[in-house]
């Protein structure tokens, strides 16, 4: 993976010396709130409901296991022993003290790690698919890309003050697993006819309060245009993109209203105008990087430990048969370790749980780890006679949860548990649903089922792409959560539809039960997916099940 | 017709900690709403406020919330400032940890 060099030291030593300036003039009343705001929120410093909020990037996703250490001291010295990883691959420490910033900004620089970008109107962390570099359907591991960008991105003098954020997504295999069609740009990395690689650039995808999905703006970009391409694409949004109201100001309602044949006419004039000031210098850097992620020495050995243990403990079965992926290398699994344990809030891990995976990653996993959009931590390259092993690990640990992609690997945003924008609590619900379905033990026999829940219109928890959305809103001084059904977030990304009119905060968990009990009964059989089923069926079956069977309960009860 | 006058309290975060305070009648800052100065009409209201937002170097924020005002002292109406007096519900950090410490 990517280490830095003299010049990313060095730069980022002086953006952290001129932080901890601005707070010192900031607390001795040099700076006032108005002055200092943007200049924390550059840092990834924001104020939320109960106090500072901290918003550390994780490039793409990829950390080794010092860095994971350093996270899990920031949480336990200046935290209270946990964080929180968001669905934009970052972390969250929600209870920083201003004083003690700087110092967390220093021990992060210590192991390459920053908070630049993390918020205002800028390029923000890029991110790409979580099983970059391992899994088998790839077709080119997208992090170089995604580093290439990021630096690029980086305190890039023309694009500090765009008219809102900007989100890069990379993705190296036609499986969508970076969620691509709902970013400003994504990046999917292809091959033409001919078979020579290139990309296929997505623009004006977004989710919020009016979700689009990704256009199609240069259906195969080849290599060496790729950041003369993006530069021309940002330049363009900088200029016309719309600064009188905030919540028409992302590329997505430029494209919009511009119109896509327009917009990309702009862009391919700005592009003709930037080009030749690339010399090629991107492209030799761009090699650079790609030696950084040179893939990891993979062993070649027996995989009859892991078969044994299959056989002999069931739970271990029940685990590696939704928490593996398959891996390019033979006799080798992607594991996922979900921190999504029933009950538990989605995404936190406490400083001695980041330890242990980074223990892991050490011994066992080539020294990677990867967080995931959906708030997972993944070992990408494991050999599966380890297993067992890292199994029993994570037991030990209280992360051997086997979850993943069922109804209880919820997506959540902190929602108004902590977040000041919040509309609603997120959190608890997910918490509800998840510990409804344990009791039930229906999971795994409804399968594969991606629930995602935002406490506001913002939508951070993704919920328009998930098979089951849910919104938290406030409806005249009370939470109301409505709900959205046949999102997707993949390479057929869907908006959800909304079914009706939404549900009270104790009536809410009992409405998605009823959603599920409706797909068992209607599904043509356990092959049927709910969301396969949703988009035979439609919405009518969901919907009466929803809301007939509510009616009639209140029937019932006058 | 205007919309009647209803009592408010002048709430803030502290500019150090971040925490959640409340303005009171002796220009202090308090970590209990119950101690706060009600508000009981828009000209003393916007005085309160302006003279609380002028604490710059203390706090960070400060604007007007509605409150209920009972046995206790004053309440908050809406939900997000219930969150705000209390703390998370996932974790018991925050106000309701702070209060349970000092009692």
């Amino acid at each position: 993976m990517y280490s830095y060099n003299e010049f990313d030291k060095a730069f980022l030593a002086e953006r952290n010396a001129q932080f901890r300036a601005q707070v010192e003039r900031r607390i001795d009343g040099s700076l006032t709130e108005d002055e200092f705001k943007p200049l924390r929120l550059m840092n990834g410093l924001y104020l939320q409901l109960h106090a500072y909020m901290l918003r550390v990037a994780i490039p793409y996703g990829t950390l080794n296991s010092a860095q994971m250490r350093q996270l899990a001291l920031l949480a336990e010295k200046w935290d209270k022993g946990y964080g929180h990883f968001t669905t934009r691959q970052n972390i969250q420490y929600n209870w920083p003290a201003l004083r003690d910033v700087p110092d967390m900004l220093d021990a992060l620089a210590e192991v390459g790690l920053h908070a630049i970008q993390t918020s205002g109107n800028t390029i923000r962390n890029v991110t790409a698919d979580h099983f970059a570099g391992a899994v088998a359907d790839e077709i080119a591991d997208p992090r170089p890309v995604a580093e290439l960008i990021r630096q690029w991105s980086t305190d890039h003098p023309e694009f500090q003050f765009l008219p809102r954020k900007f989100k890069f997504a990379v993705t190296g295999s036609p499986n969508d697993r970076a969620v691509t069609k709902a970013h400003d740009i994504g990046v999917r990395m292809i091959r033409n006819d001919k078979g020579e690689p290139g990309y296929e650039v997505l623009v004006g995808g977004g989710l919020g309060r009016t979700p689009m999905i990704g256009k199609v703006i240069r259906d195969f970009l080849p290599p060496e245009d790729l950041l003369p391409y993006m530069e021309a694409i940002v330049s363009v949004y900088n200029l016309i993109g719309r600064r009188d109201n905030k919540y028409k100001a992302r590329i997505k309602i430029t494209v919009h209203e511009t119109g896509l044949d327009t917009f990309r006419e702009k862009v391919e004039a700005r592009f003709a105008e930037l080009k030749p000031a690339f010399s090629g210098v991107d492209q030799d850097l761009l090699r650079e990087i790609e030696g950084h992620f040179a893939p990891p020495a993979f062993r070649n050995a027996p995989t009859d430990a892991y078969e044994a243990e299959r056989e002999a403990n069931p739970a271990f079965r029940a685990w590696a048969d939704v928490n593996l992926a398959a891996h390019r290398a033979e006799g080798y699994a992607i594991v996922t370790v979900s921190l999504k344990k029933h009950g538990a809030t989605p995404g936190d891990a406490t400083s001695d749980q980041m330890r242990v995976l980074a223990d892991l990653a050490e011994r066992y996993g080539h020294d990677e780890l990867r967080i995931s959009h959906e708030q997972n931590v993944i070992l990408p390259h494991v050999h599966k006679s380890d297993l067992p092993a890292i199994y029993a690990a994570l037991r030990e640990a209280d992360l051997a949860t086997a979850n993943v992609g069922l109804i209880s690997d919820i997506i959540a945003c902190p929602g108004m548990d902590y977040c000041a924008l919040a509309t609603a609590r997120s959190i608890p619900v997910a918490q509800e649903i998840a510990e409804r379905f344990e009791e039930l033990k229906l999971e795994h026999d409804v399968g594969p089922l991606k629930l995602k829940i935002s406490g506001c219109i913002n939508a951070c928890g993704h919920h328009h792409v998930g098979h089951i959305g849910i919104l938290g809103l406030d409806r005249a001084g009370v939470e109301n959560y409505q709900i959205t059904l046949g999102g997707d977030g993949t390479e057929e990304a869907t908006i959800g539809q909304r079914t009706g009119p939404g549900f009270a905060y104790d009536e809410i968990t009992d409405a998605i039960e009823r959603i599920v009990r409706a797909y068992l009964e209607l599904r043509e059989d356990p092959e049927e997916t709910f969301l396969m089923a949703y988009r035979r069926l439609g919405m009518d079956p969901f919907k009466a099940a929803l809301y007939d069977e509510a009616g009639k309960a209140k029937a019932h009860a006058a | 017709m205007p919309r009647p006058f209803t009592p408010k309290v002048v709430t803030a975060n502290d500019l150090l900690m971040g925490d959640v305070i409340y303005q009171t009648a002796d220009n202090v800052w308090s970590r209990s709403i119950a101690e706060a100065e009600v508000l009981r009409d828009e000209d003393t209201a916007n005085a309160r406020l302006a003279f609380g937002s002028a604490q710059a170097g203390e706090v960070v924020g400060a604007y007007l919330a509605d409150v209920k005002v009972g046995e206790n002292g004053p309440q908050p109406v809406h939900f997000r400032e219930d969150f705000r007096m209390t703390g998370p519900s996932n974790y018991f950090h925050g106000k309701q940890a702070d209060l349970q410490a000092s009692s």
